[in-house]
C-alpha cells in the first residue's frame, strides 16, 4: 500500500487534535508536577469524579486503538503473545500491554506515567477485570477501586440497582479516590462539571441528530469516532469540551444548511448513495481503507451503536448536577454494552426508522464478546422487524492479522449492489402502486 | 440481427462464461481453469463460449434434420469434439516449444541432449493417444482442461523412464506450463472448422467395415449411430457444409456484457459492467428455477448462502469468513491426499457404509487426520463419507446465519457436481428443514453465476425486472 495521502481534517478535528497533544503532555509531566494518575475505561467512565480531584485520567482501550490506527499494534500484540496471553484474548488486552512492556509510549510520542490507581468504573465487561488484574501485576501495589455495575437484565434501571451503585461510590470508591488524590472529593466542583457534561451532551445529541437530514452532513460512524472522543474520555465535564461541541455543532449545522455530504479524509463526499446503521466497533489497524469502501460506494452511516459506547445521550440520558452520584451511576448502567439484546435490537430498530437507513450492517469483532455475543440473533430480529437488507462482515478491533481487505471487500461491495437493486425495485414499485 | 449478451464469472479455482440470447437462452458456454493471469482465463473462457454459441446455434438451424435422422446429430457432436481437438492441437505443440526452451535455458552439453530425447519421446507417446480419445471416446466432453488432460499423459510417460530422469523432467514441465497455457492463442473459428471436418472425414473413411465387428451384441463399444452415419456420410457432410459455412460466418454481436466472481476487479471491464458473484449466482440460480427463495453456492474458495425475493434479487447473504475449509479447494486437496482425482471423490463416497467423523475447520488438519484415520484401519469411502457430510455441517451453518432454508432451495457452484455433496445436502435439509422443501440441481450449476451477469448484462444492469421466465439449459 502505498504511503496514504494527509487526510483532510474539520476545523473541529485539529481543535481536538490540540486538546489531546496538551492532554498527553500534561500526563508525561504528571510526575514532575506532582499530579495523580488514574487508569481506567471508557464504558461508564466516572471523568468527572477523577478530574474533579485534580487526577489525570489515562485510558487503555483508546491508547490501543491509538496504536492501532499508527500501526504499531500487531508487534504489541506479538509481545503480550510472548508472553503468554492467548491468541484468542482481547486485542485491545494484548496491545495495551505490549504498549508497556515497550516503555509505554503514547500515541503523541511522550512516556505515559504510571498509575497511581486503576479505577475499574465499568463491569459489564468481563474482560476488564481481567485487563486490571493484569495491569496491577505490571504495577505491583497499584491502588485499585472496582464499582460493580449491575447489567440492565430486565431492561431498565431500578431504583434499588442505583442506590447499590451509590453506596459503592460513597463507601468504597471515592474513599480509595480521595486516598490516591490526596484531598476530599469537593462536591460543588463535580456539580459545576456534570453541569458542563450535561451541556456538552445536548450539543452532542444535536450533532448526531443532523445526520437525520438528507444528505446527511456527518457520517456518525467513521467521523463518530473522531466526534464522541472529547466527551467519552478526559474533557467530559470541562468547558474545553462544551467549546468543542459547540464548534462542532457550528461546523456541521453549516455543512448541513449548505445541503453538504459528510468530509472524508480524501475530501467531501460526492453524492449519498445509501444510508446505513452500524452496529459494533470499527478496525482499527486499517481504518481508512475501511472507510474507503464505504465512502467510495457512496454509503453514508447515519446512526451507530459503537457511538454509544459513552453514553446513550440521544436517547434522554443526562448527567445531573442535582444528583451526582445518582446520575453517574445510572451512566455507568446505560451505556450500551450495558443493555440487555431487546433493548440494542429496540434502539437498532429506533435507529432505522428515526434515521431513514436503507441498510444495517454488523461489523462482528473477535475480540469483543461484549459487543459480538448475540449479533446474528440481532440481525435476524432487525431484519424481520425492519425489512431491510441486513449485512454481516468480521474483523478484529486492534489485530492487524484478523483485517482481511480482500475479503471485507468483496462482501461490502455485494452488499452495496444489494442495496443498490432493492432502491431500484422499491422506486419500480412505488411508481407501479 | 441476433443480440447476444456475455456473462464472465471469474473464480478461484475456474473460470466460466455464458452466453445468452434476447430470451435469456443459454447458447454458450465455456470453461477453463483460472490461472495466475484472470485476463487470459476470462479470454479462454469467452472464446469457449463463443464456439460453443455457434455449435448451438448449428443445432438449432439443424434442429428438424437432428431429429429426423440420428446421422446428423452424430455428425454435429463428432464435429464439436474434433473442433476441440484442433484448439488442442495448436495448445500443444506451443507446450512443445515451451518445454524445449525450458530445456534449452536449464541443461546443458549432453544432459540437455538426454533431455530432448526424452521430451521428443513423450510428445511422440501422447499426442496419438490424446488425439484417439478426441476423436473416438469424446473426450471433448468430459469438460478437462488442457493442463489436465495434457498432465495426466505426461506424468504417465515420465514413470516410464529411469528414476533420475523424473525431477529434470517434471522442473521443465513445472517451468513451461503455465507459459504456455497463458498464451492467448486466437484460432479462426472458419479454419479450424474446415480441419475438423477433414478430420471427420479420415476417420469415417479409415473406421473399418461394419462386419468386421463380429459379433455387434458382444461389442459393448458398438455404435450403432457411428455406422450409420458411416454409410450415409458423402451424403451428411456435403448437405451440411452449407450450414456449417453458414455459422462460421455468424457475426457475434455481444451487446453488453458483466464481470463477476473473485476476479472480476482484474477483468478488463468497465465499472458498471462489474457484479458481486453473490447477486449473479443468486439471479442465475432463480432464473433457472424461478421457485427458489434459497441459494447455497459451493465454490472453490467461497460458500454462499443466499436468500432471494421472488424477482432473484438478493435479500441477504452469508459467506464463510477467513477460512475456505469446506469448499471446492478442501475437496481438491483431499483428492491430492489420497492420489486420486477429484472427479473420484464423490463416487468412492457414495460408497461409504459410515460417516466417520472428521473436523472440518482446517483443510491442513483434515488431511493430517486422514492419514492418522486411514492408519487406524478406517475405510477410504468411509473417511470420504465423513468428509463430504463435514463439507455440508459447515455448509448448514452458514445456511442458517443467513435465515434458514426456504423453499425452494438451489444449490449451485463447481461442488454441486460431486454425487456425495448432493447426498448429504439432502440429508441434512431434511433433518434439520424437514420434509418439505424442493431442491433443485441443475448441471449447468457451475454456469450459474454467468448466467447471472448475462442476464444482468442483458437488462443493461438498471430497471426492468426480471420476469420469471424458464430458461432453456
Amino acid at each position: 500500500m502505498s504511503d496514504p495521502k494527509e487526510a483532510i481534517k474539520e476545523r473541529s478535528m485539529v481543535i481536538q487534535k490540540d486538546m489531546l497533544a496538551n492532554l498527553f503532555t500534561e500526563l508525561s509531566n504528571a510526575k514532575k508536577n506532582g499530579k495523580k494518575v488514574v487508569y481506567t475505561f471508557v464504558p461508564g467512565n466516572l471523568t468527572e469524579l477523577i478530574l474533579a480531584m485534580d487526577m489525570l485520567p489515562v485510558y487503555p482501550e483508546i491508547n490501543a486503538l491509538q496504536s492501532g490506527m499508527r500501526k504499531k499494534s500487531g508487534g504489541y500484540i506479538k509481545d503480550a503473545e510472548k508472553l503468554g496471553f492467548s491468541e484468542d484474548v482481547c486485542t485491545y488486552v494484548k496491545c495495551d500491554i505490549g504498549m508497556m512492556l515497550n516503555g509505554n509510549i503514547g500515541p503523541t510520542g511522550e512516556k505515559l506515567p504510571e498509575p497511581d490507581l486503576l479505577l475499574l468504573s465499568y463491569t459489564g465487561c468481563f474482560t476488564f477485570l481481567k485487563w486490571f488484574e493484569n495491569l496491577e501485576r505490571l504495577y505491583p501495589g497499584v491502588e485499585i477501586a472496582m464499582l460493580h455495575t449491575p447489567y440492565q437484565e430486565d431492561g431498565v434501571i431500578t431504583e434499588d440497582q442505583v442506590k447499590y451503585m451509590v453506596k459503592q461510590m460513597q463507601e468504597d470508591v471515592i474513599p480509595k479516590m480521595e486516598k490516591v488524590a490526596g484531598k476530599k472529593l469537593d462536591y460543588s466542583r463535580l456539580e459545576k462539571m456534570l453541569g458542563n457534561a450535561a451541556k456538552a451532551e445536548d450539543l452532542w445529541v444535536k450533532v448526531l441528530e443532523t445526520a437525520k437530514n438528507r444528505p446527511s452532513p456527518i457520517d456518525s460512524y467513521f467521523a463518530g469516532v473522531y466526534y464522541m472522543g472529547p466527551l467519552n474520555t478526559a474533557f467530559r465535564g470541562t468547558e474545553e469540551a462544551v467549546l468543542y461541541y459547540e464548534e462542532l455543532l457550528k461546523e456541521v449545522t453549516e455543512r448541513m444548511n449548505l445541503g453538504l455530504s459528510p468530509v472524508t479524509p480524501e475530501g467531501e463526499m460526492k453524492e449519498e448513495k445509501f444510508r446505513l446503521v452500524v452496529e459494533g466497533p470499527p478496525n482499527w489497524t486499517n481504518f481508512r481503507e475501511f472507510w474507503k469502501i464505504f465512502y467510495d460506494m457512496g454509503a453514508v452511516i447515519v446512526a451507530s451503536t459503537y457511538t454509544k459506547v459513552g453514553g446513550l445521550y440521544d436517547q434522554g440520558f443526562r448527567h445531573e448536577p442535582g444528583k451526582p452520584l445518582e446520575s453517574l451511576a445510572k451512566y455507568c448502567m446505560g451505556c450500551y454494552t450495558n443493555l440487555n439484546l431487546p433493548q440494542r435490537v429496540d434502539l437498532i430498530e429506533h435507529y432505522i426508522k428515526e434515521y431513514k437507513a436503507d441498510g444495517f450492517l454488523i461489523n462482528s469483532i473477535k475480540s469483543c464478546n461484549s459487543f459480538s455475543a448475540g449479533q446474528l440473533l440481532m440481525m435476524r430480529e432487525v431484519e424481520q422487524r425492519c425489512g431491510i437488507p441486513v449485512g454481516f462482515i468480521e474483523s478484529d478491533l486492534v489485530d492487524p492479522r484478523y483485517f482481511s481487505y480482500a475479503n471485507i471487500k468483496n462482501r461490502l461491495e455485494s452488499y452495496f449492489q444489494m442495496l443498490g437493486q432493492r432502491k431500484v425495485i422499491l422506486a419500480q414499485e412505488e411508481v407501479s402502486a | 440481427m441476433n443480440k447476444y449478451y456475455l456473462g464472465i464469472d471469474l473464480g478461484s479455482t475456474t473460470s466460466k462464461a455464458v452466453i445468452i440470447n434476447e430470451q435469456d437462452e443459454i447458447i454458450g458456454r465455456g470453461i477453463t481453469n483460472t490461472r495466475a493471469n484472470y485476463s487470459v482465463a476470462a479470454d479462454i473462457a469467452r472464446m469457449e463460449a463463443v464456439y460453443n454459441a455457434r455449435f448451438s446455434i448449428l443445432k438449432r438451424n439443424l434442429a428438424k434434420e437432428i431429429e429426423a435422422k440420428p446421422q446428423y446429430r452424430k455428425y454435429v457432436a463428432d464435429l464439436e469434439s474434433v473442433f476441440q481437438y484442433e484448439q488442442f492441437k495448436v495448445r500443444i505443440d506451443k507446450l512443445g516449444d515451451e518445454l524445449l526452451k525450458t530445456c534449452y535455458n536449464h541443461f546443458e552439453g549432453e544432459r540437455r541432449l538426454i533431455m530432448i530425447d526424452h521430451l521428443r519421446l513423450i510428445r511422440k507417446a501422447i499426442k496419438p493417444k490424446i488425439k484417439y480419445q478426441y476423436i473416438y471416446e469424446n473426450l471433448g466432453d468430459k469438460n478437462q482442461f488442457f493442463r489436465d488432460i495434457v498432465s495426466e499423459k505426461y506424468n504417465e510417460e515420465v514413470g516410464k523412464f529411469d528414476i533420475s530422469l523424473f525431477e529434470p523432467l517434471m522442473t521443465i514441465w513445472d517451468k513451461s506450463i503455465t507459459a504456455a497455457e497463458n498464451e492467448v492463442v486466437n484460432f479462426e473459428f472458419e479454419s479450424l472448422i474446415t480441419q475438423a471436418m477433414d478430420l471427420l472425414k479420415e476417420k469415417y473413411e479409415n473406421l473399418p467395415d461394419q462386419s468386421e465387428n463380429i459379433p455387434i451384441e458382444a461389442d459393448k463399444s458398438f455404435d450403432a449411430e457411428m455406422y450409420l452415419l458411416k454409410g450415409d456420410f458423402k451424403n451428411v457432410s456435403e448437405s451440411l457444409r452449407e450450414r456449417i459455412d453458414e455459422v462460421a460466418n455468424l457475426e457475434f454481436n455481444i451487446e453488453n456484457m458483466t464481470g463477476t466472481g473473485y476476479g472480476r476487479a482484474l477483468l478488463p471491464f468497465p465499472q458498471e459492467c462489474i457484479r458481486s458473484e453473490i447477486l449473479c449466482h443468486a439471479f442465475g440460480a432463480h432464473a433457472v428455477f424461478p421457485e427458489t427463495r434459497t441459494v447455497l453456492d459451493i465454490g472453490g474458495q467461497d460458500t454462499k448462502a443466499i436468500q432471494v425475493d421472488k424477482y432473484g434479487l438478493v435479500t441477504s447473504f452469508q459467506m464463510n469468513d477467513r477460512c475456505a475449509a469446506g469448499c471446492g479447494r478442501y475437496l481438491g486437496y483431499i483428492a491430492d491426499e489420497m492420489s486420486i482425482s477429484l472427479n473420484e471423490l464423490g463416487p468412492l463416497a457414495m460408497q461409504a457404509e459410515k460417516e466417520v467423523t472428521i473436523c472440518s475447520t482446517c483443510t491442513v488438519f483434515a488431511g493430517a487426520e486422514l492419514r492418522e484415520l486411514t492408519n487406524m484401519g478406517e475405510k477410504r469411502a468411509d473417511i470420504l463419507g465423513g468428509l463430504h457430510k463435514a463439507i455440508i455441517m459447515r455448509a448448514m451453518s452458514l445456511i442458517a446465519r443467513s435465515g434458514g432454508v426456504f423453499n425452494e432451495f438451489t444449490f449451485t457452484g463447481g461442488v454441486a457436481r460431486n454425487q456425495a455433496v448432493i447426498k448429504y445436502l439432502a440429508q441434512l435439509v431434511k433433518e434439520n428443514y424437514g420434509d418439505n422443501i424442493k431442491i433443485n440441481i441443475h448441471t449447468d450449476s457451475i454456469f450459474m453465476g454467468a448466467l447471472g451477469g448475462a442476464m444482468f448484462a442483458r437488462r443493461n444492469i438498471k430497471a426492468d425486472l426480471p420476469n420469471a421466465k424458464k430458461v432453456m439449459a
